[in-house]
């Protein structure tokens, strides 16, 4: 059993170390995503045609592909925090859980830079 | 350290199901669904990127009936999460978090977020006819 006061655990910003950071940037990540996502579902649905050229065409446009590339950011950054808690709720046994957390941190990451790639990849095309 | 099993109070076998709860559950659920749906976008930009002749492959899987009903899907999970998430806000902020009207929200958010669902897939199938 620890020796420290409460005050010294709770300045260690508590047990996880973050304070209320985890907290605070879920909503924020959510609230950015809550425009971006309905701009991206609704543009991707009137996009339409199934075709190569105009939906590459599409993140060519730098405004399309700067907002996307938040989309991104905002998305993968939110997914992680929320599986983050889904894990810590719902697996106990420490080593499990801290092998969940770092590989849900890692297929984020991986995601998120994949899909960021892809999209400078049609932006960037001259 | 291995913990041995925990006995744990009856939950789900005594209380009455509330509208609340399943909400709240949905919410994790769909938050998870789409934490999958993500992985699909991903496949998708990356497709798109790769070229013509792989995009066009990804699209015919996506295209099939069981990826049309995958989108559906992951179209209302998204709905959902973002109205129920903005509800979530909501309360956050202080607001709403009465019964009447944490129910009342609840509706809304059930409402609508199939209500966007279908408009979104009207436009989709509008712009592309079909």
């Amino acid at each position: 059993m620890s020796q420290r006061s409460p005050l010294a655990r709770a300045r260690g910003l508590g047990p996880a170390h973050g304070g209320t950071h985890h907290w605070w940037a879920q909503r924020i990540t959510a609230i950015a995503l809550a425009p971006l996502v309905f701009w991206f579902a609704f543009s991707l649905a009137s996009l339409g045609a199934v075709e190569h050229a105009t939906a590459a065409a599409w993140f060519r446009s730098p405004v399309n592909a700067v907002l996307a590339l938040l989309l991104i950011a905002a998305l993968f950054h939110h997914m992680q925090l929320g599986l983050q808690v889904v894990i810590e709720d719902y697996v106990h046994a420490t080593g499990r859980k801290y092998v969940l957390l770092l590989a849900v941190k890692l297929a984020t990451a991986i995601l998120g830079i994949a899909a960021a790639l892809s999209v400078l990849r049609l932006a960037l095309v001259m | 350290m291995v913990m041995r099993p925990r006995p744990l109070s009856p939950h789900l076998q005594v209380y009455r199901l509330q509208w609340t709860m399943v909400l709240s559950i949905t919410h994790r659920m769909t938050g998870v669904g789409l934490a999958f749906g993500a992985v699909l976008l991903v496949w998708w930009l990356i497709a798109l990127a790769a070229g013509p002749e792989y995009f066009a492959l990804v699209q015919r899987y996506l295209g099939s009936w069981i990826g049309r009903l995958l989108l559906l899907g992951c179209t209302w999970a998204a709905f959902y999460h973002l109205c129920n998430g903005i509800r979530h806000l909501c309360w956050d902020a202080g607001w709403g978090l009465e019964l009447p009207a944490a129910r009342n929200s609840g509706a809304v958010v059930v409402v609508f977020s199939v209500f966007l669902t279908l408009v979104a897939w009207a436009i989709a199938y509008g712009a592309r006819g079909g």
